[in-house]
């Protein structure tokens, strides 16, 4: 930007002094804006990303890094191991990956198949799994990923048994943090002649997918659909299940008596590709507290490790991937931070993405096929955009990052395997923290709602 | 012939039999099923499966090319997500029969319970009795065939399904209307009911499908989500 010339100072002085004007807390400005596009266009905000409300999360606990009464571990030197193998209750063949972080499933539609082919380079490159999404298994993305886990969802979208033999895990998707109780939506602009064929439904229309699966309704029905699946499989491969954070207590019980080698337990930050705005912000609880009723309802039956636990929701860094695990989660697994690595919302689109009436960092409409990072697009000119090699190496370098952070955390802690950490190992910074996790407030023994 | 006695005995091993390349053009005789889940899941291979007696959820499930016959009834979602092949049931069908069913072809002598044919994505499914409410709820496409009568909300939000019904409505489901015979369909439709071995007459059927209203959502629809 060039500076100002002497002579333009004056006219910078004369604009008007508006520091007094006071913005409501209840109308403020977006809210005004939401309330007035809804007056015009007559239908509720559909979007996708994760919910944008600040919620409790895990930058509320801190680590107590080893001094006097614990030794730490050499970084770089003193070996501190990341695998995690999952599935070990009733699979054959368990999955094990190589660090504690999987690529969440994200269907291909949602995603473009350059996006697709990116997440199942950089996943494979550091040794851990993709998932496929509502709308079945592509080749391309079996051909990528070295670890696919495949997605058995309500809408049943190009569900075949020839792909469930293909998988190396399946995932019974019974609901989705970012709108647990809610079905999909892939509307009409997105879907290719490619996407309408694996799905069997017409081109251009608006794709709904199911809230409930079609042939089970209650845990002790899922517990013989599972069964199915063990049988049409032939009792290979883990079977997990994937619960939106809500009464977690008794999901994740339920989920482990139905028969689930994994349960998956997606808090109300995760990310989703297209869900109505009321719905992201409003159903649901937080990944913080669901992470550790998930560890308390598997320990109260005895299951804790036996049955892995993999958590999501806003996961963005090493320390949440450590706190996760130090809560007791055998693995995470991200979505939108995945697609950001990638380049979602990076300042390099913000032409594109000032087109759209938004700009980096706020672009949220992946409902809508326009993705100027060709990313959530099925528009092959967008699609092109994305280099999979360049995409898959970002994604493959970010995953690197988080394991390294979660290591360097660990070995301050003075752990030789990250799945040593435990909750002792840490504080809460707020009142709300410490409640959630069960983690005394900092400088005191104090967990809120515990029994004296 | 082989033959599984499921008396005392786990649906294993005979699922394990039909998932070998060694069970093609085979034939294979289930005795005992007692009301077992699973019994004959993920067939692949072109088969024979005879079933004397009554089975409980998901037989047949994802069917591939294998002809399953199940004298006796079956418990919810037979024959679900079927690829290809045949099934047929002598006796009733519970719930969600046929669901999300991709191809093959589902036979139901008797009657079928709630949601029959729900999500179906390309199969054909020909019941000799009748079927209960919420049938062919998002039916995306194939073919669903009812001599007797059926419950209500049939065909609730149903896509490009074709649905031909010779008894009484019990109701339409949302978006869902009725259509006319033209001559293609009598002849499809006669075609199904020969090939299900149902003596009836296509022209005693009328033909009911998407209204196609609610495809692209609209505000003025409100009233219908
Ligand atoms: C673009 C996109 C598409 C998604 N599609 C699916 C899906 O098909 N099935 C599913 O279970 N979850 C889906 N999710 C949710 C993710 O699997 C995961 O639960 C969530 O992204 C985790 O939260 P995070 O995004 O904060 O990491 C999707 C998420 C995104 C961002």
């Amino acid at each position: 930007m060039l500076m100002p010339t002497e002579g333009e100072i004056p006219a910078m002085s004369k604009t008007p002094d508006r520091s007094w004007l006071l913005e409501s807390a209840t109308f403020s400005r977006p809210v005004i804006r939401e309330i007035q596009r809804a007056a015009r266009e007559g239908i509720y905000d559909i979007r996708g990303f994760g919910a944008k409300r600040a919620v409790p999360t895990f930058d509320d606990l801190l680590f107590l890094g080893a001094s006097m009464s614990r030794y730490p571990l050499e970084g770089y030197r003193e070996k501190c191991e990341t695998s995690v193998t999952l599935g070990t209750r009733f699979a054959r063949k368990p999955i094990t990956i190589s660090t504690p972080i999987t690529i969440a499933g994200m269907s291909f539609g949602a995603l473009s198949a350059q996006a697709k082919e990116a997440l199942g380079r950089g996943a494979s490159e550091v040794g851990t799994s993709t998932t496929t999404g509502d709308g079945g298994m592509t080749a391309e993305e079996r051909g990528h990923s070295t670890k696919l886990v495949y997605q058995y969802l309500p809408s049943r979208y190009g569900m075949n048994p020839d792909d469930l033999r293909k998988a190396d895990a399946i995932e019974v998707v019974v609901g989705q943090g970012a709108k647990p109780g809610g079905g999909g939506m892939l509307l009409g602009q997105k879907i290719s002649d490619r996407v309408a064929e694996m799905r069997n439904l017409p081109k251009g229309i608006d794709q709904r997918s199911a809230c409930r699966h079609p042939d089970w309704t209650g845990p002790d029905d899922l517990e013989i659909k599972v069964q199915e699946l063990r049988e049409i499989t032939d009792w290979q491969v883990p079977i997990y299940i994937k619960v939106g954070a809500t009464r977690t207590f008794f999901d994740v019980q339920l989920a482990v008596k139905a028969g689930a080698d994994v349960v998956v337990v997606d808090g109300m930050q995760g990310g989703t590709a297209a869900t109505q705005d009321v719905f992201i912000e409003h159903v649901g609880i937080p990944t913080l507290p669901a992470t550790r009723i998930a560890v308390d309802a598997l320990q109260d039956m005895g299951m804790h490790r036996e049955v892995q636990l993999i958590v999501s929701g806003g996961i963005r860094s090493g320390a949440d991937v450590a706190k996760a695990l130090a809560l007791g989660a055998d693995a995470v697994s991200i979505g939108t931070a995945a697609l950001i690595a990638m380049g979602d919302n990076s300042p390099e689109h913000e032409q594109g993405y000032n087109a759209l009436g938004t700009s980096a960092g706020y672009y949220d409409d992946y409902q809508d096929g326009k993705d100027p990072s060709g990313i959530s697009t099925q528009d092959p000119e967008l699609g092109k955009r994305l280099d999979p090699a360049l995409a898959g190496r970002r994604v493959a370098n970010y995953l690197r990052v988080l394991t390294l952070e979660t290591q360097t955390l660990a070995r301050a802690a003075g752990k030789t395997n990250v799945r040593n950490l435990e909750p002792e190992d840490m504080v809460a910074l707020t009142i709300e923290a410490a409640a959630m996790a069960k983690i005394p407030l900092a400088g005191t023994d104090w967990i809120p709602g515990s029994r004296l | 012939m082989e033959k599984f006695d499921l008396q005392g005995n786990p649906v294993r091993a005979l699922n394990s039999a039909l998932h070998q390349e060694q069970a093609r053009m085979k034939e294979f005789e289930v005795s005992n099923p007692g009301g077992k889940h699973n019994v004959a899941c993920g067939a692949r291979y072109p088969c024979s499966v005879t079933i004397h007696g009554h089975v409980g959820y998901y037989c047949a499930g994802m069917n591939q090319q294998a002809d399953i016959v199940i004298h006796g009834n079956a418990g919810p979602g037979l024959a679900e997500n079927m690829m290809s092949g045949s099934v047929r049931v002598h006796g009733n069908a519970s719930q969600y029969c046929g669901a999300t069913s991709h191809g093959g072809l589902l036979v139901i002598q008797g009657d079928a319970a709630a949601r029959c044919g729900i999500s179906m994505k390309g199969s054909d499914i020909v019941v000799g009795g009748s079927i209960g409410h919420m049938s062919a709820f998002m039916a995306q496409s194939g073919r669903l065939v009812v001599c007797g009568d059926t419950g209500d909300s049939l065909g609730d939000s149903i896509y490009e399904a074709r649905m031909y019904v010779r008894g009484r409505v019990g109701s339409l489901g949302t978006d869902c209307i009725e259509k006319p015979m033209e001559p293609e369909h009598t002849e499809e439709l006669q075609a199904l009911l020969e090939k299900a071995g149902m003596e009836h007459r296509a022209d005693e059927f009328r033909r009911y499908g998407s209204a196609r209203r609610l495809y692209n959502f609209e505000v003025d629809n409100a009233d219908a989500y």
